[in-house]
């Protein structure tokens, strides 16, 4: 009873914070509803008992790449007013395939429900084992079986990574660097010198 | 009781909104950005609810790679999009067909 409660409260949330993202005028709004959207999604997730990709869900991407998208909205100077210039123009042709979407893919479950199609059934090598805990579960697997997804996902993210610093760093014209080897080239005897002025005389550099 | 076919209608109209929200905002890629973000959040809703109700994790495995390149996707296109903005003054997609050569 309480999860057909929680289901429906999530799955209304995330629903209507989605639709908020796509339809509000300002993109710092939009990043904040998207920022529910996910944590209603992650809450869906922890209802089917996948705690691990519901947590990750909310650390990845509320933790950083909300973060980022917030971050980028408010560094550019941008008039959000005049990019929303074809949005009325776009609405009833974007309105009429979403709905023509929905209708497909909802006809698609619906066609499921009738009975005629089965789904497909696991191997049993993936099985969700008694008495583990989820993340328990997820990591063996992960570390045996999909061991060099894993590692080619890991290549995948320093790959964006070093692209995305590659992509926004640029050289400042203005700023003094440092020169590492005229540093350590310098000698005590280059740069100071050994001096005994008399009284009242004082020195010239 | 909530069976999978709940969990399917809720991403599918989940999908469909990130659809719409490419089509309405055609011009602002940042929220062009979190459309596909939305995308991908139905398509790893139905990875794990499939994973769920079949008993069996590989769908939770590539919802997690889904998600990494997702983290990648959404690096990339932002820093492209700086430096687009750094060299233009503005985001507006329509005329990105100028950056060729």
């Amino acid at each position: 009873m309480i999860q057909t409660l929680a289901f429906y409260l999530f799955a209304t949330l995330v629903v209507a914070s989605g639709a908020i993202t796509i339809l509000a005028r300002n993109p710092v709004h939009s990043v904040l509803w998207l920022i529910v959207a996910f944590f209603n999604g992650a809450g869906l997730m922890v209802l089917v008992g996948a705690e691990f990709i519901a947590m990750l869900l909310v650390i990845v991407y509320v933790g950083a790449v909300a973060v980022l998208f917030l971050f980028v909205v408010m560094m550019l100077d941008i008039d959000f007013a005049e990019l929303r210039s074809g949005f009325v123009k776009n609405f009833p042709l974007g309105f009429a395939l979403a709905l023509v979407l929905l209708t497909e893919l909802i006809l698609g479950v619906g066609a499921y429900r009738a009975g005629a199609m089965k789904l497909g059934t696991p191997d049993g090598t993936a099985a969700t084992g008694l008495g583990t805990s989820n993340i328990e579960a997820i990591g063996a697997l992960l570390y045996s079986r999909y061991l060099f997804l894993f590692e080619a996902s890991g290549i995948i993210l320093l790959v964006a990574m070093i692209g995305a610093i590659v992509l926004t760093h640029r050289e400042r014209k203005d700023s003094r660097g440092q020169n590492i080897s005229q540093q350590v080239r310098r000698r005590p005897q280059d740069a100071t010198r050994n001096m005994s002025p008399g009284v009242g005389q004082g020195v010239e550099l | 009781m909530i069976g999978v076919e709940h969990y399917i209608v809720v991403s599918a109209i989940l999908f469909v909104l990130g659809v719409l929200g490419i089509f309405l905002n055609r011009k602002n890629i940042i929220v062009i950005l979190m459309a596909i973000e939305l995308i991908l959040l139905s398509v790893n809703l139905n990875l794990v609810a499939f994973s769920a109700f079949l008993h069996d994790l590989t769908g939770q495995i590539f919802a997690m790679f889904v998600l990494t390149v997702a983290a990648g996707e959404a690096a990339i296109g932002l820093a492209i999009l700086v430096i687009y903005f750094r060299g233009r003054g503005t985001i507006a997609v329509d005329d990105v067909n100028r950056m060729k050569g």
